[in-house]
């Protein structure tokens, strides 16, 4: 530690810190503009200038590296002229504009020139005007305000991992700008608006609708991926306006993803379900709650008295709060069926049986950042989890290795030690192949259950490499991503996995979906006994149906459904035969925010409130507990999903719903039980693992759901519906495949899946397996074709 | 006139179209230097501490200790460090790197050879401003000339002594002369100068440890290593070692590059250039260089050639540029082409320079075109104080020195246009 003195108090800054550390430490607050804790240091807007002793001339804080005994000063007369030097040359360009300008009321420019800034100006020239970019859907430009800070460059540089913005021309001439034509397409684009300190990059959506001194500052959790981003929601006149991230370190530190950001915008659309509505005669009508509950009661009884109890099932979206996926289980229990699942597009469900607890990380969000070597399977993972890939991304920089079995090769625009792009069906012999290295390698016993399959497999040299990059580490971990969950395959994959971090002795986990991916689970949210049940459970067994067998037209014995925020053209693996199933059903009740399809397969709609309009928790992919309460009140007459699923129990008279608030329910499920991280646990109980038989060669697809697709509010988010993520769906190919099916790059292709057929454009991958085609799913252009990987068939038009 | 001892220059002829190649420059005891360091193994700390008794002062303008400068290099570390020579002479009224190259491009060689073999490097850039460019080709020629004769390349003479060096040409942005700014471009990077902390001595080209010298730095080494350090020293004065190149240009008759001893009498540099064309008078003179303050000519006569006495009348010896203004010049006009320049130049990194540069400009431009107003006098000097030692690197210095010499000297003239709207002269 170096000790140093500041404004005459001594603080001990760690070797190599810099003067401005050792200032916000001791709470010294030090003008600046381009410095900023997770980004590299710039030291180009001078605004920190600070008096050192024995330095001829005023040194920025953020650059000058603190040595033993230095004396600083910050507010000295030759500090101060030299911050109040810097503010003037920052003003005399700068429009003033203020009265129109979106950063109003939280510009740090604004801020500082109250403190800094002289009351006229002694400039007297033409201001620089510099026209404004087109960077997208999701950043609107006023690049006459910008005070070239470069903190969005350096943004995109190391955070992002793409330099999307850059510093063109010299001198007055210099200009932020994209490369030629481009937009700013980074899925983490959101975080330049919060970065730039003046107006010159502001929110699209959000421009021009508010001031923000108007706004109300709520906190929330994103209810989106499963790394449970924390939120200021931002409110006025009840209205949901604006998402900003709230620190924390050990989750989404200062960032947030784009879909985290601007999903908001799917809160207000028009397409929001107000009114409860029922169909009768073959006709909706809205009605009030009170005939809505009772009418979708007598439908749901009417299914139980004439088909049995077996017959009623409930899904329920991951990204339900915990409370609401507790109380659903709960009421399907208590009406006799344990047929219930959140699991909603997993295909394997074998290894239910096989679950020792609750799946999740298996380590710390905030471990991904200190791992010397990491193996991602299965993972569209900076669309699916875009701060985890970031995480990464700084883990790599630490010098990380990144190791990758997939059937694709997008860009992680990061190094990628070694890759392994290999087909779905070839996933699992992949990973036995590693598995077989490392047991070659450590001279160890196959594990149990794994030398059948290591016997049968060779291993190539990529396995090999990365074999020994897990091997050769120290603190290692290895991580199923969504298609890896998806994956028909789930259960051999996960006990491959199991059986190379046992070899290793590294951790492993699930990249968590949903933000409450976990949280189903704690909920017990499945149809089998997992989390905390009594013996008079385990006797009962709950052995219900899981989201597959419900929605499985051939399998299903179910007449009468709950769909809890569940758009089953998007929400499942399979949508064609959910829809088909949901279609043919005796009985359906949706409860959601929003209207979409419902009408054509469900029989009542109770409309419920999203995650701004109601209190819950989500349980993220770590473990960890994070509750909230809503920052606006419902809108129209729609009702917190827990409150509705109560008064379904008490109308039944059933006993135990007699819940007051939204937390009466959260310490059943979680206080009351004990502690439930003592329940997370990836291992299974590993069986036999044989190595999959696939029938003749046939063309494979790879569905992945597209960031902006994920879930019901996202998928309504208009701004993000208009960006380059957004496009639609297209059948991807390797030039092979193409040939061989005699079309071009961008001819229409028939794609079909059994009696499913679309068509869409061809597009070349030239990284993708050889016999994979590549087509989105959770999108309507691709909803009547099925399961998201398995058998596809491509033909020229 | 005055016979002096010449280091840089001696057996150089610009009008003989074979005098810069190898065997002319052989010929004047080329390579001799080299020859002797390895035929006598010299050791490293030697040559450094040769030249520290030379007091050779780094010649692109901040005049640093060069022996002292190669002592920060590391000597133990392991891996690739960089030798770079700064040739992007870009500062106005500079043109000595140009012809050093053009007509003794050997010399160049031989010093960075001999600085490699000093501080242990095996690789070295040349970077050649943009406008250059037969200059360029002439140093490729060079390169080419000494690899093919066992000067360059690997095991030198047959040492194990090895180094390769490359030329890499800019493209003429002025900010590229400064050291750091340079080493990004040839990271093939925005020429944009690096704050420091870190030096390029521990974090230079690729992060690697650099030194950093200007052409006729490593133009001088050779003379010191054949005639040491102490006879190179007694040439110049104490701190102030050796010979130097300096750039006359301007109203005089010859303008041209002149070699002399440092603390030559200004006076005797001024007859060698052939005196003040058509015998007027001298009315004022940048001595280092255009970013330099301007000294009256009656203070510029009495001053001799050298860093410490340049300094004492109230200037910089910087590059040695030496500009030549007569009774006819308006010095408000020069300051407005000067100023231009820096506006022009700013890289627009940091905010004073970025946005001060182009300040200053516009006012000493209004005042030059008579819509200046006497407040504007004292803001331009209050602009330049806000610039000066608050950037990033000296471009802001350099853009402010000039503005506040002129407006201190020749306020009078200020005084005129601002109150007639026309020139005094």
């Amino acid at each position: 530690m170096i000790n140093i003195e500041i404004d005459g108090k001594q603080i001990s800054v760690p070797k190599g810190g810099t003067v401005m550390d050792g200032a916000k430490e001791l709470g010294i607050y030090i003008p600046h503009f381009c410095y900023h804790k997770k980004l590299s240091i710039a030291a180009n807007c001078r605004m920190c200038l600070v008096q050192v002793e024995k330095a001829p001339k005023p040194l920025p804080a953020c650059a000058t590296p603190v040595m033993e005994g230095m004396k600083v000063f910050t507010r000295t007369e030759q500090a101060i002229a030299a911050q109040k030097g810097v503010m003037e040359f920052l003003l005399i360009n700068h429009p003033l504009d203020c009265p129109i300008c979106d950063q109003g009321g939280e510009c740090q420019l604004q801020d500082l020139a109250v403190g800094y800034g002289a009351g006229e100006s002694r400039y007297t020239e033409d201001k620089r005007v510099v026209t404004n970019k087109n960077l997208g859907p999701l950043i609107s430009t006023d690049m006459t305000r910008c005070i070239h800070c470069t903190r969005c460059v350096r943004f995109g540089q190391e955070i992002a991992g793409i330099m999307e913005l850059g510093q063109a021309g010299r001198g007055e001439h210099s200009e932020i700008l994209s490369f030629v034509g481009k937009s700013v397409d980074s899925e983490l684009s959101g975080n330049m608006i919060d970065l730039c300190p003046v107006g010159a990059l502001v929110s699209k959506p959000f421009r021009y609708s508010a001031r923000s001194w108007e706004l109300s500052r709520r906190k929330s959790i994103s209810p989106h991926c499963g790394l449970g981003s924390n939120l200021v929601v931002q409110v006025k006149n009840n209205r949901v306006m604006r998402v900003l991230p709230r620190d924390n370190d050990v989750i989404n530190e200062c960032w947030l993803s784009d879909k985290d950001r601007f999903s908001y915008e799917g809160l207000n659309s028009e397409d929001r379900l107000s009114q409860p509505m029922i169909k009768r005669d073959g006709g909706w009508q809205v009605c009030s709650w009170e005939d809505a509950l009772a009418f979708a009661i007598d439908g749901l009884l009417a299914v139980k008295g004439k088909y049995g109890v077996q017959a009623i099932g409930a899904l329920g979206s991951p990204h339900s709060t915990l409370e609401e996926l507790y109380l659903l289980q709960k009421l399907v229990r208590a009406m006799g069926s344990s047929n219930v699942d959140h699991r909603l597009r997993q295909a394997d469900f074998r290894l239910d049986s096989q679950l020792q607890g609750v799946p999740w990380l298996g380590t710390s969000v905030d471990d991904l950042s200190k791992l010397d070597a990491v193996l991602i399977v299965g993972s569209t993972l900076r669309k699916d989890h875009p701060l985890i890939a970031q995480r990464l991304r700084q883990a790599v920089k630490e010098g990380a290795q990144l190791n990758v079995v997939n059937p694709h090769s997008d860009d992680l625009l990061t190094n990628v030690a070694n890759e392994a792009v290999v087909s779905p069906n070839a996933m699992v012999s992949t990973l036995a192949e590693i598995l077989k290295a490392l047991v070659q390698n450590k001279g160890v016993d196959a594990p149990k259950g794994t030398s059948a399959i290591i016997k049968m497999v060779t291993v190539t040299a990529v396995a090999r490499n990365i074999a020994t990059s897990l091997i050769d580490n120290k603190s290692v971990a290895i991580y199923l991503g969504n298609i890896a969950q998806h994956h028909p395959q789930y259960s051999e994959i996960l006990s491959l996995v199991q059986s190379i971090a046992r070899v290793i002795s590294a951790r492993f986990g699930m990249l968590g979906e949903a933000a409450n991916s976990v949280g189903g689970y704690v909920a017990n949210a499945v149809p089998m006994p997992v989390y905390n049940v009594t013996e008079e459970i385990k006797q009962s067994e709950w052995s219900g149906l899981n989201a597959s067998q419900m929605l499985d037209p051939g399998e299903s014995q179910c007449q009468g459904y709950m769909l809890l925020n569940v758009e089953p053209e998007y929400d499942v693996n399979n949508s064609r035969q959910a829809l088909r199933t949901l279609e043919t059903a005796a009985f359906v009740v949706s409860m959601n925010c929003f209207r979409g399809n419902a009408m054509d397969y469900s029989d009542v709609l109770l409309p419920i409130a999203p995650f701004t309009e109601t209190s819950g928790t989500f349980i993220n992919t770590e473990g960890r507990a994070q509750s909230f309460n809503g920052v606006v009140s419902p809108l129209g007459a729609a009702r917190p999903a827990w409150k509705v699923l109560r008064v379904m129990g008490n109308l039944q008279k059933f006993d135990g719903f007699e819940y007051e608030t939204s937390e009466h329910v959260r310490e059943e499920v979680l206080s009351e039980n004990g502690d439930f991280k003592g329940r997370l646990d990836n291992n299974l109980n590993v069986r036999d693992i044989k190595l999959p038989a696939f029938g003749e060669q046939v063309i494979q697809r790879i569905g992945e759901v597209p960031i902006y697709q994920a879930d019901s509010i996202v998928r309504r988010a208009e701004s993000l519906q208009q960006t380059s993520d957004s496009v639609e769906p297209r059948a991807w190919m390797s030039s092979v495949l193409l040939k061989k099916l005699g079309v071009s790059d961008g001819d229409v292709v028939k794609v079909s899946q059994g009696d499913g057929e679309i068509q869409l454009r061809a597009a070349c991958d030239d990284k993708l397996p050889l016999d994979c085609v590549r087509v989105a799913g959770a999108h309507s252009k691709t909803a009547v074709l099925g399961a998201m990987f398995g058998e596809i068939m491509v033909a020229k038009l | 006139m005055t016979e002096f001892t010449l280091t840089m220059t001696n057996g150089v002829n610009a009008s003989d179209p074979e005098n810069w190649r190898l065997k002319s420059y052989e010929r004047r005891e080329g390579y001799a230097a080299l020859k002797k360091i390895i035929s006598d193994r010299i050791s490293p700390e030697e040559i450094i501490e040769e030249v520290k008794k030379s007091a050779l002062r780094g010649r692109g303008g901040a005049g640093f200790p060069t022996g002292l400068k190669w002592s920060f290099m590391p000597k133990q570390y392991e891996g690739e460090k960089y030798l770079v020579c700064n040739s992007d002479e870009g500062e106005p009224g500079t043109f000595k790197d140009r012809d050093i190259m053009r007509y003794n491009p050997h010399i160049l060689i031989e010093g960075m050879l001999i600085a490699a073999y000093a501080m242990g490097v095996k690789t070295g850039y040349n970077y050649i401003h943009g406008e250059i460019w037969d200059t360029y080709l002439r140093m490729e020629e060079a390169i080419d000339e000494a690899r093919a004769a066992g000067y360059l390349g690997d095991r030198i003479l047959g040492s194990d002594f090895s180094f390769q060096l490359y030329n890499h040409h800019g493209y003429g942005a002025y900010i590229c002369g400064e050291e750091t700014a340079l080493l990004e471009s040839i990271e093939g990077k925005k020429g944009q100068p690096r704050f420091k902390p870190p030096f390029p001595a521990n974090y230079g080209l690729y992060g690697k440890p650099t030194t950093i010298n200007n052409t006729e730095t490593f133009a001088s080494v050779p003379w010191i290593i054949r005639n040491g350090g102490e006879k190179y020293l007694d040439l110049g004065k104490p701190n102030n070692g050796g010979t130097k190149l300096f750039s006359v240009s301007g109203h005089v008759n010859k303008p041209g590059n002149y070699e002399i001893p440092m603390g030559t009498p200004f006076s005797v540099l001024l007859e060698m250039a052939g005196g003040m064309r058509g015998g007027k008078k001298l009315k004022g003179c940048i001595p280092g260089g255009s970013s330099m303050p301007v000294l009256p000519g009656d203070v510029m006569m009495e001053t001799d050639m050298d860093y410490d006495s340049i300094a004492k009348a109230g200037s910089m010896l910087g590059s040695g540029a030496v500009i030549i203004m007569d009774e006819t010049t308006c010095m408000v006009k020069a300051l407005d082409r000067l100023s231009y320049f820096y506006f022009e130049e700013s890289c627009g990194q940091c905010t004073p320079c970025r946005e001060g540069t182009g300040w200053l400009y516009r006012i000493v431009n209004r005042i030059e075109n008579g819509k200046g107003c006497m407040e504007d006098l004292d803001l331009l000097d209050n602009i330049a104080d806000n610039i000066q030692g608050r950037t990033i690197c000296a471009l802001g210095d350099a853009a402010a020195m000039p503005v506040r010499a002129m407006v201190e000297h020749f306020r009078d003239e200020f005084i005129y246009h601002i109150e007639h709207k026309k020139c005094m002269v």
